[in-house]
């Protein structure tokens, strides 16, 4: 009845896993009787779950990355805590717990922190950008919603129900075959995966559709914003990338499940066959990820330097180029598995050439900010510690990029410094940014600056503070990955490594402040214009936050800075003559309920439920039919409802119109 | 409702049928990534066999000469589909889309016997990494066989049910694309599982 | 010099010395220290790749900071272009730097990639002794099929010769990974690795798997020692001498699973063990196996 699942699942063996556990449930229980307190679950419940408005979907992915981001960062401070204390088997985690933790922390960052990041504030803002009323495939967009929650919560659940994967974040098999892991861990991991990369493929389709076809008239593809140029190269590489992940994670299921024989040890399997699959889809997802923030770094620094985006077409040749060649470089993940020279040569060069690009783009924000008039906004600081910290991940990045220098260092605390260098600074700080860029456009009022400002400086000081002396550990031998050690000359770098964690915790709680502070203050900052930031770029040509159908009237353009141009020739703010009617897409609970189900089926398949899997299938599929066997999945605004909204945003504006 | 509207809400329809084409394309070049890493993942699972049974000793090149033409002529059939769908003759497509049903499912059936055959003498998927990527490879080609036969039969029901009107039309273009696709799918594994096995 | 209770000078002064006792703990740090060829030519290629990116990398972040600085918007003498956007003269400087850059690491890349193949053996220094190491876990046996005798994390061999590794794994994959002298490289089961290396003077040194293989990962080092030819001949005598034999029967006992392993010492190991543990995960299972093969590489 059950399959596998018994009440030994419950995660008594030690105090830290049921304080998880305990913490897991009571949040999620706090939130419920929040919710029933308010009043608010039939709210909830028709404006948001069964929502197919690109920018709520994009403001609950952004929801679900900050919520998996604390979870990521508790596991990251847990971490640096035992590593801190662990020398001769000091600390307080056992070697079962911490790989637990290390495991879910990169999984967690990359598929459900970074991944609903960089997706939401896409969806959020891209349409806008291009000037169309949504995106092309709306119902798919919250089915790809959905599913990246059922994959987060499947990891969540894992803290409860079970344990999670100890084989890290890549699941290396065969220490995450079915003979050296029987337990249910790497299945929680492989599930998460693969339920969540069907939703990252379809949302690559969905903006590679939106990006192509929906453009206003006049914007060219030359005349796209930097930000949408970056979300389509993301967007064909999630298309194209995400494929690989999932085979790579569908064979090693397999493994478990029926008892192939993919990558195990004996019986022919071939584990170096993983390790490709994986990179393949690996190093593009790091392209996929740092791409949309490079795209809001350029918005953020040409708007808050107060000048036009230097070298626009060197940017987007760039940003292409690195998208391509993204896909030639997945072998210097494992230059130490013992492929020829050759091969070993090949791949080193072609990920140096990578260097060439982003050296590009690094100049040109630098000359952007060049002769400007420069607002030190919270997302300009973002930017500019980026720029700064970034180089020097770049350049780690090039030297383990040399085959020789990375049999010294490859699996070394030093290769981790390195990626936290590009993840953090690079893709999360950009994020970041464009959080508190956009943030008045979504919601209507502007964050605080000081808090803001306050986050920042304890985000970058405690990422030099924890990562610099992981370099140096790298440099001194230390493998990554170690729950104690012998060296005692490692621990007071450990401790100044674990000091940087702190101030990061300071950062975050920065932010949980800016939050509050500015929702407090909302009537003080209210955007009322719509354009907060002297912006460039459509989006700030509506009102904050737009209205359901974005454009009353689809603009035409003429500028790669239409709106600029636009308040320029003092054309912006222009009332058309007339309205017309426009079609919306109908809100539908088939994108919560395929969610809801693909969570119970991951749990299923984990625990060998089997009746539980065939009829949680059943319902996804009938839910697929009658949702695509649907004709009338719109309804329309009429011209009247169009104008009486429209008066009312000419009225906030007064005397600009 | 003006004239003018219409007109813009027709070009509308055609944008959103324009934009699901292409949305589709891109599905099938994801699922093409997906059966090419299958494809090397089985080139370099051959010498796999661990002491099993090689492709020489299983592979029956009848069998598979069979199921290709069936499958070969199922999109033929399926292409009348498509050409009756334009000139609007509503029983001829329920007619051919009956037809590649059957061809299909003719398909699937030889696969499993082959399948079934093979479990029985012992040379199932668990036998070797060989056998778990041959599986694996042909296994996933029938199960997007499978899935299309199941769409053709919801699709003639919409047939039967709405007529050949623009929405369902369009679902039947798609349909053709993926049934097409499978087509090219499996004369990659014809050449490269079952024609070199035996040789 | 107190400003808000804090001593500024002691804390300066604490701080620096915290500096220069980094500065010495760095210099001896494993990758910056190394004591033989191999890991000495992996260095420099280091520093050398370092220096040459330091040529672009410093600029950038000074021009940032100061254009940051520069450009504020406070700073209303500073010039204002806000139109100025295209150079080709910038653009062909900004694509041609990097590109200078990457041209000359790559051929350094190129050239060194080869040279420090560590399936190639090391020139002009000798004949090799040979070491056959097996990754289990959570610890590592070394065979000498020369000397007849096997060690379990223990890697010792005499100063100045060179050591030419056969590596396997008879569990998950590991990485062996001997920083100051050799670097690293993978071992995985039913395949084999290589790796090369030298050491310069008779010393002590760390040897570590870097590839996390399960809960007895952390504690999964060895010791690697480099002798006077001498006191190498002395270690093989008392290897020989220890009560512990190696062969078909007595290896799984050693194999099974264990955590912070003492070094013990084999006096006598069955000829061809090594070839068997990497056979095993070849020819698994039923009866048609067809013979056994000799051990294959993980690269073709």
């Amino acid at each position: 009845m059950f399959g596998k699942l018994t009440i030994e699942a419950l995660p008594l063996y030690s105090a830290i896993a049921a304080g998880g556990a305990a913490v897991t449930v009571g949040g999620a229980l706090l939130v419920a009787i929040v919710l029933t307190w308010l009043k608010a679950w039939k709210y909830l419940w028709t404006d948001w779950l069964t929502s197919v408005d690109h920018k709520r979907i994009g403001i609950m992915y952004i929801v679900l990355a900050l919520i998996m981001l604390l979870r990521g960062f508790v596991d990251a401070i847990m971490m640096r805590a035992q590593q801190a204390m662990a020398l001769n088997a000091g600390g307080y985690l056992p070697p079962e717990h911490f790989d637990q933790i290390f495991s879910s922390h990169g999984t967690i960052m990359i598929f459900f922190m970074a991944m609903p990041f960089m997706t939401g504030l896409i969806n959020l803002i891209m349409p806008l950008q291009i000037g169309t009323r949504d995106v092309a495939f709306p119902w798919l967009n919250a089915v790809s919603l959905w599913l990246s929650a059922a994959g987060a919560g499947l990891v969540m659940v894992s803290l409860v129900i079970g344990k999670f994967s100890t084989a890290g974040w890549t699941g290396y098999p065969p220490y995450s075959g079915i003979e050296y892991n029987p337990g249910v861990g790497v299945d929680y991991w492989i599930w998460a995966i693969l339920i969540s990369g069907v939703g990252s493929t379809m949302s690559g389709i969905n903006f590679v559709v939106t990006i192509l076809k929906r453009r206003a008239p006049g914007m060219t593809l030359m005349r796209m914003t930097p930000f949408t140029w970056t979300a389509l190269c993301a967007s064909v590489l999630m298309a194209f990338a995400f494929p690989a992940i999932t085979v790579a994670c569908g064979l090693l299921a397999l493994d478990r499940l029926a008892g192939m024989h993919f990558f195990t040890n004996a019986h022919g399997g071939n584990m170096m066959n993983y390790a490709n699959l994986f990179w393949i889809w690996g190093h593009p997802e790091v392209y996929i990820l740092i791409l949309p923030a490079f795209g809001i770094f350029s918005e953020v620094v040409a708007t808050f330097s107060r000048k036009r985006l230097f070298g626009y077409e060197s940017l987007v040749y760039a940003t292409a180029a690195i998208a391509i060649l993204s896909f030639t470089v997945w072998l210097h993940h494992f230059f130490t598995m013992g492929s020829s020279a050759n091969v070993n040569a090949f791949f080193g060069v072609t990920t140096m050439i990578i260097a060439v690009p982003t050296g590009v783009k690094v100049f040109n924000w630098l000359l952007t900010m060049y002769r400007g008039r420069i607002d030190f906004h919270p997302s300009m600081m973002w930017s500019i510690g980026f720029i700064v910290t970034f180089v020097i991940g770049g350049m780690t990045g090039v030297l383990l990029a040399i085959p020789p220098a990375d049999f010294l260092m490859h699996n070394t605390t030093f290769l981790v410094a390195h990626f936290h260098n590009m993840i953090i600074p690079g893709v999360l700080f950009g994020y970041l940014a464009g959080y508190m860029f956009w943030f008045p456009k979504a919601f209507g009022f502007e964050l605080n600056r000081g808090w803001g400002l306050a986050s920042f400086w304890c985000w970058l000081i405690g990422f030099y503070l924890a990562f610099m002396p992981l370099y140096l550990l790298g440099l001194k031998g230390m493998p990554r990955r170690m729950e104690t050690y012998n060296d005692p000359t490692w621990q007071p770098y450990l401790m100044v490594a674990a000091l940087g964690a702190v101030v990061v915790l300071c950062g975050i709680a920065s932010m949980v402040m800016q939050l509050y502070v500015s929702i407090r203050d909302r009537k003080l900052t209210a955007d009322r214009t719509g354009d907060p930031f002297d912006g460039r770029t459509l989006e700030w040509s509506t009102s904050s936050p737009p209205p359901p159908y974005n454009f009353a009237v689809i603009p035409t353009v003429g500028d790669r800075e239409p709106f600029l141009e636009a308040k320029k020739n003092g054309t912006a703010y222009r009332r058309p003559a007339s309205y017309a009617p426009i079609r919306i897409p109908s809100n539908t609970p088939a994108g919560v309920i395929l969610g809801g189900f693909a969570f119970v089926l991951g749990f299923a398949i984990v625990w060998h439920i089997w009746w539980l899997v065939i009829v949680s299938a059943i319902v996804m599929f009938i839910t697929v039919i009658a949702r695509s066997s649907d004709d009338n999945a719109e309804f329309t605004l009429s011209a009247g409802e169009v104008k009486r909204m429209e008066d009312e945003r000419f009225r906030e504006l007064g005397g600009r119109a | 409702m003006s004239v003018a509207h219409m007109s813009e809400h027709e070009r509308e329809e055609a944008e959103t049928r324009e934009q699901r084409a292409l949305g589709f394309w891109l599905y099938l070049m994801g699922d093409a990534v997906i059966f090419a890493l299958l494809f090397a993942t089985y080139a370099i699972m051959i010498p796999g066999t661990a002491g099993g049974p090689t492709g020489k000793d299983l592979f029956d090149l009848n069998n598979a000469a069979l199921e290709t033409v069936l499958l070969l002529v199922s999109s033929t059939t399926f292409g009348f589909a498509s050409l009756s769908v334009r000139t609007g003759n509503r029983s001829a497509v329920i007619g051919w889309l009956a037809v590649t049903f059957l061809l299909g499912a003719g398909f699937v059936f030889l696969e499993v016997r082959e399948f079934a055959g093979m479990i029985a003498k012992g040379a199932g998927p668990d036998r070797s990494g060989f056998l778990s990527a041959f599986f694996t490879l042909v296994g996933t080609h029938g199960v997007h066989v499978t899935m299309g036969l199941l769409w053709i039969l919801i699709l003639s029901a919409q047939v039967m049910l709405k007529g050949l009107t623009a929405p369902v039309a369009s679902r039947l273009y798609r349909l053709g694309l993926f049934w097409h696709f499978l087509d090219i799918a499996w004369v990659g594994i014809f050449s490269i599982v079952y024609l070199p096995g035996l040789l | 010099m107190k400003l808000r209770g804090i001593n500024w000078r002691g804390a300066m002064l604490v701080a620096g010395m915290a500096l220069l006792t980094g500065a010495c703990d760095l210099k001896r740090a494993a990758v910056l220290d190394p004591k033989g060829p191999i890991a000495l030519a992996e260095r420099d290629l280091l520093f050398d790749a370092f220096s040459v990116m330091m040529i672009v990398i410093v600029p950038v972040i000074i021009l940032t900071l100061w254009f940051a600085w520069r450009y504020r918007a406070s700073n209303t003498s500073a010039q204002y272009a806000p139109n100025w956007a295209n150079s080709v003269k910038i653009d062909a400087f900004v694509w041609s730097i990097p590109a200078i850059i990457v041209i000359a690491l790559g051929v350094l890349l190129w050239r060194s990639t080869y040279k420090l193949d560590p399936y190639r053996p090391i020139e002009n220094a000798g004949p090799a002794i040979e070491v056959q190491v097996v990754a289990q876990d959570w610890k590592w046996l070394f065979i000498y099929p020369e000397q007849g005798i096997a060690v379990v994390n223990q890697l010792a061999f005499p100063a100045g010769r060179p050591v030419s590794l056969r590596i396997t794994s008879d569990t998950v994959m590991n990485s062996f990974y001997v920083p100051q002298l050799a670097g690293q490289i993978y071992a995985m089961a039913g395949m084999q690795t290589r790796l090369q290396l030298l050491a310069d003077q008779p010393g002590k040194f760390v040897g570590r798997n870097s590839q996390y293989s399960g809960g007895g990962y952390s504690q999964q080092h060895f010791e690697v020692v480099s002798l006077t030819q001498g006191d190498f001949d002395a270690w093989v005598a008392k290897a020989k001498q220890a009560p512990g034999r190696l062969d078909a029967q007595t290896y799984p006992a050693q194999a099974a699973k264990s955590r912070a392993v003492p070094i013990t010492y084999y006096s006598a190991v069955e000829p061809g063990l090594y070839d068997q543990i990497i056979a095993k995960y070849r020819h698994s299972g039923h009866a048609h196996t067809q013979g056994q093969g000799s051990a294959v590489p993980a690269r073709r």
